[in-house]
């Protein structure tokens, strides 16, 4: 039943010219930036080779350009979740899901589920851009591989956010504006505990830190587990909305 | 017998807010029973059609469909329900047969039983030749068909439809009807809507509500009996007065719409006066031309009935909703 709803999800993203101009997009200028830190690794190099223990070409190419694809795809994921339940809302197919005999849990799974479908899809076509540097050397495949687990939890968390958004209302672009918001202050909230002398707890808060770690290739249960704790929670919260629909208006 | 009864609701209301939109509910549908909700604008249809479906939860009460309880098993209750809302929920970028297609997997149609249950559906709301097209390029009323279709397609027990033939043209209200007739052989139907024509055509059973209340639900037959002559209207071209007339045996009081056209009241059930008028006609030359037996349609029931509650109501909200 999830998938089935999952499966509907991704077809009505490709049904609009939308999901193809955000692949467009995001490869252009993902394409643009790998090729500057190619570039600058190319001028590195002989450098590079005097070194004893020099970075390899995975953690100056791939690792930046990871950081910039969360960047990017922080812009791109509230559209992509904007009009998730808030699109049904408006146009009155809601009810079409709530009397067909599947659960509230069911129903958002299998938005989560058709969304990250899409997302995986988008980090598939980065991934191509790397993988195309094995032609002419090695990647530290650990490396790479820890960055695009880093990229997924990411993902799957805002897009969890930005499904709990567009359950709260009809209007698809009041759910894209206010993922955008909360996305970019979860990206941002440590600046705060930075000025300070201690940690403030609420650099735990922030995504950037937690990605960061794994785009270093260090993978630490602390950042696994705050994503998942991270979509759980939305997730269930949507559920919840979803659920509270029936109860009053 | 506790299988026959395919929809049971016991006292059910429904709040929003402080507003009472449905106040103590209770009634029940059998199988194969087409059974029509009638009401004005805001009366509480649609929040009881709602509340059926599982889309609304019933602030107080208990609603039982095919034996089971929709607020304890509500997954195992939808199963047993197809639904129209008001708004047919289509998405207008896939095509009739995808949307169809969708529409059975969610209501978990195996995949070897998939084909045939949209097609039967296709055929049945006669959308055969469309399964290619867009919905969102189809005409008001062939989506109105592509979302009874969707109701259909599981073959649930019970057909809820709110307002399934507005919007549509005449030929296609007809359709619509004679599909609606033809479901309630398998299906109990229930089916809302303020056009009284349609529900003394398609019904076996006529429900009211106003202002939240249930205020008559009886069968279409027994509601010809409400509607049994009471009236004759006459048009003279040499009339009496009007006192002259209410001396024709059987007349019980007389309305004098104009010079000549009189309205003769009579009992209910008694004899019809039509015939002592035509002969005192003939013995005092009143010339007689016009002579129309005046039945009394199920829209002045309505009428009655809705309105007579509201004036015995105090608050003065009850004209606005009749207005709207």
């Amino acid at each position: 039943m999830i998938f089935t709803i999952a499966g509907k999800e991704l077809k009505a993203l490709f049904l609009s010219p939308m999901a193809w101009a955000i692949l467009a997009v995001v490869q252009v200028i993902i394409a643009y930036f790998f090729l500057i830190y190619l570039d600058y690794f190319v001028q590195l190099q002989p450098q590079l080779t005097a070194l004893p223990n020099a970075p390899g070409m995975t953690s100056i190419v791939v690792a930046p350009l990871f950081a910039t694809v969360a960047m990017v795809l922080l812009l791109v994921a509230p559209l992509l979740t904007m009009r998730l339940v808030s699109e049904e809302r408006r146009n009155k197919t809601l009810s079409l899901l709530l009397s067909a005999p599947v659960s509230a849990g069911e129903i958002i799974l299998g938005k989560f589920v058709g969304i990250m479908g899409f997302q995986s899809i988008i980090l598939l076509m980065i991934c191509l851009m790397p993988l195309s540097l094995t032609f002419a050397g090695t990647i530290d495949a650990g490396l790479m591989l820890s960055g695009l687990l880093g990229l997924f939890l990411l993902l799957c968390s805002f897009s969890a956010i930005g499904l709990y958004m567009s359950t709260l209302t009809a209007q698809p672009t009041v759910a894209a504006v206010g993922t955008f918001g909360v996305l970019l202050l979860l990206w941002i909230v440590d600046v705060a505990g930075k000025t300070g002398a201690q940690d403030s707890g609420l650099s735990y808060l922030s995504m950037l830190n937690h990605n960061q770690a794994l785009l270093r290739g260090i993978f630490s249960s602390v950042d696994i587990v705050y994503y998942i704790l991270c979509i759980t929670t939305f997730l269930v919260l949507s559920v919840r909305r979803l659920d509270a629909e029936r109860l009053q208006r | 017998m506790q299988n026959d009864i395919f929809v049971s609701v016991k006292d059910v209301s429904r709040f929003y807010g402080i507003t009472r939109a449905v106040n103590n509910i209770s009634f029940e549908v059998k199988r194969g029973e087409v059974l029509g909700f009638l009401g004005p604008n805001g009366a509480g249809k649609s929040t009881t059609m709602l509340m059926l479906t599982g889309n609304l939860a019933p602030s107080e009460g208990e609603i039982i469909i095919n034996g089971i309880d929709m607020l304890e098993n509500p997954k195992l209750a939808k199963a047993n329900i197809g639904f129209l809302p008001e708004a047919p929920p289509l998405y207008r970028d896939l095509t009739v047969d995808e949307y169809l297609r969708f529409c059975a997997k969610l209501h978990r149609i195996s995949q070897d039983r998939l084909t045939s249950a949209i097609d039967s559906a296709k055929q049945q709301c006669g959308l055969t030749d469309v399964g290619q097209r867009l919905i969102g390029n189809l005409s008001k009323g062939y989506q109105q068909r592509v979302g009874i279709a969707q109701a259909i397609i599981h073959s649930p027990s019970v057909v809820i439809l709110d307002e399934p033939t507005v919007g549509l043209d005449p030929i296609q209200i007809r359709e619509i009807r004679q599909l609606i007739r033809e479901l309630g052989g398998e299906h109990s139907v229930i089916l809302s809507s303020h056009i009284l024509p349609e529900i003394q055509t398609t019904c076996d059973r006529v429900q009211i509500i106003n202002r939240g209340e249930l205020v008559l639900s009886d069968t279409v037959e027994r509601l010809d009996h409400y509607m049994h002559e009471s009236c004759v209207t006459v048009v003279l071209g040499n009339p009496p007065s009007a006192t002259d007339l209410e001396a024709v045996e059987g007349v019980t009081s007389v309305e004098v719409l104009d010079d000549n056209r009189f309205k003769c009241y009579f009992e209910p059930k008694g004899q019809s006066p039509a015939e002592a008028i035509v002969e005192m006609s003939v013995q005092q030359q009143w010339r007689l031309t016009e002579l129309t037996p005046d039945k009394r349609s199920l829209e002045q029931i309505f009428v009655d009935i809705t309105t007579s509650e509201k004036s015995s109501d105090e608050t003065t909200r009850s004209s606005k909703d009749q207005a709207a």
